[in-house]
């Protein structure tokens, strides 16, 4: 009846898992709690659950990401800590747990933080940045999100029923064949990657065809906003790369659930063959990861430097040449299979040319900045922090591109602390400079400034104490994933580490504290212009927060910086004609197709997990039910009348006016 | 337009895009709509090309068990093949019957496309049967391993395709040819047409070059 699935399921004997869920547990149903009592479960649910506005969603992802930060958070957390006290010792945690740890760091820090993170800002972003209404398929929209909820549900969810994976973010065979680890665990980790792959591709698929189909009047390619392209970028490497992991993950699952031999050391399975599928995937998806980061580098730096980007076009090259060679790079991560000098060659060149166009980038920026009036602003200072960190975290990359280097480097602390390099001075500061500076214009209000500056320079600081000594580490000879060690030599960094990761933390907090008292403040910070920073892109001509239907017109695009071009031809220009004719739009109707597909997804992956299969046939029908009955609505748009749109936009094209003359007195 | 022309200075255009490049703003919905599944089917097809590849690794790890050469029925093949041809025809003449909004037509042409399909399946599903019942399941070897998954996911995609035709009708049968079930029949077509092509390199790579060996 129930499969797998019994008492033994729940580590009893392990408190820290215990005592993390249940204080989770009670977290959620003190939240419900009071979202039931106080009343709001029908706001709740007709205004962000259901919502198909691209705005909401992209809130919603962002959400995701953040408590999923403070997850893969405290996993990190636990296994500095482990270090720092393992030296000949078992320090606090048993290796089964410890291995699930940092499975689950990596798993959860990739694709349920960072993932959704790029994502959220993507889908809040770039129709605003392209003029238009909403995305291209809103509902699939809404689809994708919470299929990405489902998997992190799933994650979170063998905290306390079963186990998770220990095998490592990636489940390499033939470790995580059935023979090594019999457990739920890989299937945890598979299942969950799976369902909200779809989620992915579902939004990869969407945001290129917003790219490309639905770009307001006047908007040609080359006056494209710079995070635009590199959503283009990324989310066409979604497109191809994403399905490689669905693939791949579904023969390790055939290997597992059905006896099959894709992965196996027996009957002829190929182990090699998974590591060249996950890096087929796995490399493309760090560029999926930073390159939205660097489009958000550059509307920041632009715009805090109060100039065009510089090398537009250059930029543009350089992000789609990243787009391509990031496919033809993945064997650099096992240049120690055997593959010969001359495949190693091949790929570690590959690997050196990337960091021809990332440079390229790295000067656009600092030549943007130069001769610019810089502002120091919150999101600046991410920006600035990243090009710092980034530059010394390629470099190590472009270290570990040389084969003979990777054949001592790789599998130790060295290259942890490269990818960490990347991944959080690129990809993380990229998210949160985006978080900073798109804040207002997603809530209608700035965050708080001096609390954003000690949350950046913890973090910063944080970060080169915790990183600088595993590069050390690594060097001295330290391997990854190491439950204990009775090296003495290695200590001392450990501990640096762990003193790094607790300044780390601080920076964190200051990020929460700076949230709370930035709502408190609300008031005071209100964005009334919608255009807080003097922004030079489209989604700064729209009122903070932007209405439903985000333009009341497309807007009429005639040169890059699209919207500085406007505010600087506004005398001539005004921004509005004297009384334009409004007409009705059309919108999608909110739909809850999303949230129940993801209701029978989490059912059937849970099903599966555990081997409940008569569960999983209703999780299966009851998916394909919803979508039929999804196609047989009638009405899937509903009217908003020129009226109505007349009135949001005139509040909107007033303060906009005063914005416009106090300009012009300065 | 009067507005690009009071709007020419240099700053404006600084790359000289001039008007030729002038975009004219969001596509319609048939368009967006086509244009992203396609998209869909191009990573459907990357997703086919993993198992193709794994395919192409392991076809000569057989472990002791059968080939492809003694194992492949060229008659059903051809049957198989012919069947799934004819059916892609079959639905250009439904897609055809729906832009000309012909019900019989269109519901003829689908029943068809169906019932090829259909038979498709059955004569795939004998063939998986037999191997298995022969002991040459897909547990067998690795070779064996990636021909079940290779051929197999083609035919899920089939099966996922005769559920969404026969949606498809009962979607025109309660509402017509209404323009956004119009808009799913496209999807649905390319679909289908997709899966032929991609029958063509399974039966290129998988039954003619396994059955030379």
């Amino acid at each position: 009846m129930l499969g797998k699935l019994d008492w033994s399921a729940i580590p009893f004997d392990q408190p820290i898992p215990l005592i993390a869920g249940a204080v989770v547990l009670i977290g959620i149903l003190a939240v419900l709690a009071w979202v039931v009592v106080k009343g709001h479960l029908p706001y709740l649910w007709h205004e962000w659950i259901t919502s198909v506005d691209h705005k909401r969603i992209g809130v919603m992802y962002i959400l995701l990401a953040s408590v999923m930060l403070l997850r893969g958070g405290s996993d990190a957390i636990m296994m500095r800590i482990q270090q720092a006290i393992a030296y000949q010792s078992q320090g606090y945690l048993p290796p089964e747990h410890y291995n699930q740890i940092f499975s689950a760091h990596g798993t959860i820090m990739i694709f349920f933080v960072a993932m959704p993170f790029v994502i959220g800002l993507m889908n809040l972003v770039v129709p605003l940045q392209l003029g238009v209404r909403d995305v291209a398929f809103p509902t699939l929209n809404s689809v994708g999100f919470w299929l990405t909820a489902t998997g992190a549900l799933l994650v979170n969810l063998s905290l306390v029923i079963g186990e998770f994976a220990r095998t490592g973010w990636l489940a390499f065979p033939p470790l995580s064949e059935l023979s090594y680890s019999p457990g739920v665990g890989v299937d945890y980790y598979a299942w969950s990657l799976q369902i909200s792959g779809v989620g992915t591709l579902v939004a990869g698929i969407n945001l290129v065809t917003t790219v490309l189909k639905l770009r307001t009047k006047g908007m040609n390619y080359l006056r494209m906003p710079m995070f635009c392209w590199t959503t283009l970028a990324s989310n066409l490497l979604i497109v191809a790369a994403f399905p490689i992991l669905t693939a791949t993950l579904a023969m390790l699952l055939l290997d597992r659930y059905l006896g099959f031999h894709f992965f196996t050391n027996e009957a002829g399975g190929n182990v090699m063959m998974f590591m060249n599928l996950i890096w087929a995937w796995g490399h493309p998806e760090v560029y999926i990861l930073v390159l939205p980061a660097f489009g958000i580098f550059s509307e920041v730096v632009s715009t805090f430097s109060g100039k065009a980007l510089f090398g537009y076009r250059s930029m543009v090259l350089a992000t789609m040449a990243i787009c391509v060679i990031s496919f033809m790079v993945w064997l650099h991560h096992f240049f120690t299979m055997g593959a010969g000098p001359d495949v190693n060659a091949i790929f570690g060149i590959a690997s050196m040319i990337i960091a021809i166009p990332t440079g390229v980038k790295i000067y656009n920026w600092l030549f943007t900045m130069y001769g610019g009036r810089i502002r120091f602003a919150t999101p600046m200072l991410w920006a600035v922090g990243f090009m710092v960190t980034f530059i010394i975290g390629g470099l190590t990359g472009v270290l570990v591109a040389v084969p003979p280097a990777d054949f001592m480097l790789h599998n130790s602390m060295f290259l942890v602390a490269h990818f960490h390099n990347v991944i959080i001075g690129g990809v993380l500061f990229g998210a949160f400079a985006g978080f900073e500076y798109w804040f207002p214009k997603a809530f209608g209000f700035r965050l708080d400034e001096r609390w954003g500056k000690r949350a950046f320079w913890f973090t910063f600081t944080g970060f080169y104490i915790t990183f600088v000594p595993l590069y050390v580490a690594g060097m001295l000879g330290m391997t990854r994933r190491m439950q204990h060690y009775d090296v003495a030599a290695w200590r001392p960094w450990m501990i640096a580490a762990a003193i790094g990761m607790a300044v780390l933390t601080t920076g964190v907090i200051c990020q929460i504290v700076q949230l709370v008292v930035s709502i408190r403040n609300r008031e005071a910070l209100r964005d009334r212009t919608g255009d807080p920073w003097d922004g030079r892109s489209l989604e700064w001509a729209t009122s903070s927060p932007p209405p439903v239907f985000n333009f009341a017109f497309h807007p009429d695009v005639r040169g890059e910086d699209a919207y500085w071009d406007l505010k600087a031809h506004a005398k001539q220009q005004s921004l509005e004609h004297e009384s334009p004719e409004y007409h009705d739009i059309e919108m999608p109707r909110n739909s809850p197709t999303g949230f129940v597909c993801a209701f029978f997804a989490t059912i059937m992956g849970f099903a599966l997990i555990w081997h409940i299969w008569w569960m999983v046939i209703l999780g299966g029908i009851g998916a394909f039910a919803t979508f039929v009955v999804f196609a047989w609505r009638d009405h899937d748009e509903y009217v908003i009348p020129a009226a109505e749109v007349a009135r949001i936009d005139r509040v909107n094209l007033e303060e906009r006016r005063s914005l416009v003359s106090m300009a012009g007195a300065v | 337009m009067a507005v690009t022309a009071t709007y020419g200075d240099a700053h404006a255009d600084p790359h000289h895009v001039g008007r030729a490049a002038e975009h004219p703003g969001p596509a319609s919905k048939r368009i967006v709509t086509a244009y992203g599944f396609w998209i869909f089917l191009l990573s459907d097809i990357v997703m086919f090309s993993c198992f193709f590849a794994a395919y192409a690794v392991l076809a000569d790890q057989i472990a002791g068990g059968p080939k492809g050469s003694e194992i492949f029925d060229q008659r059903n093949v051809a049957i198989e093949t012919v069947c799934l041809l004819l059916s892609s025809f079959t639905c250009g003449m439904a897609s055809i019957a729906a832009d000309v909004r012909s019900r019989f037509w269109f519901y003829l042409g689908m029943a068809v496309t169906c019932l090829l399909g259909l038979i498709f399946l059955v004569i795939e599903f004998k063939e998986f049967a037999d191997l298995v019942s022969r002991g040459y399941g897909p547990s067998r070897s690795a070779f064996l391993t990636s021909f079940f998954s290779l051929v197999g996911c083609h035919g899920l995609h089939v099966s996922a395709g005769v559920l969404w035709l026969l949606t498809m009708m009962a979607q025109v049968f309660a509402k017509g040819f209404r323009a956004d079930v119009l808009r799913r029949m496209m999807c649905f077509a390319l679909f289908w047409h997709a899966l032929d092509i991609i029958w063509v390199g399974v039966f290129s790579v998988v039954y003619l070059l396994g059955s030379g060996v």
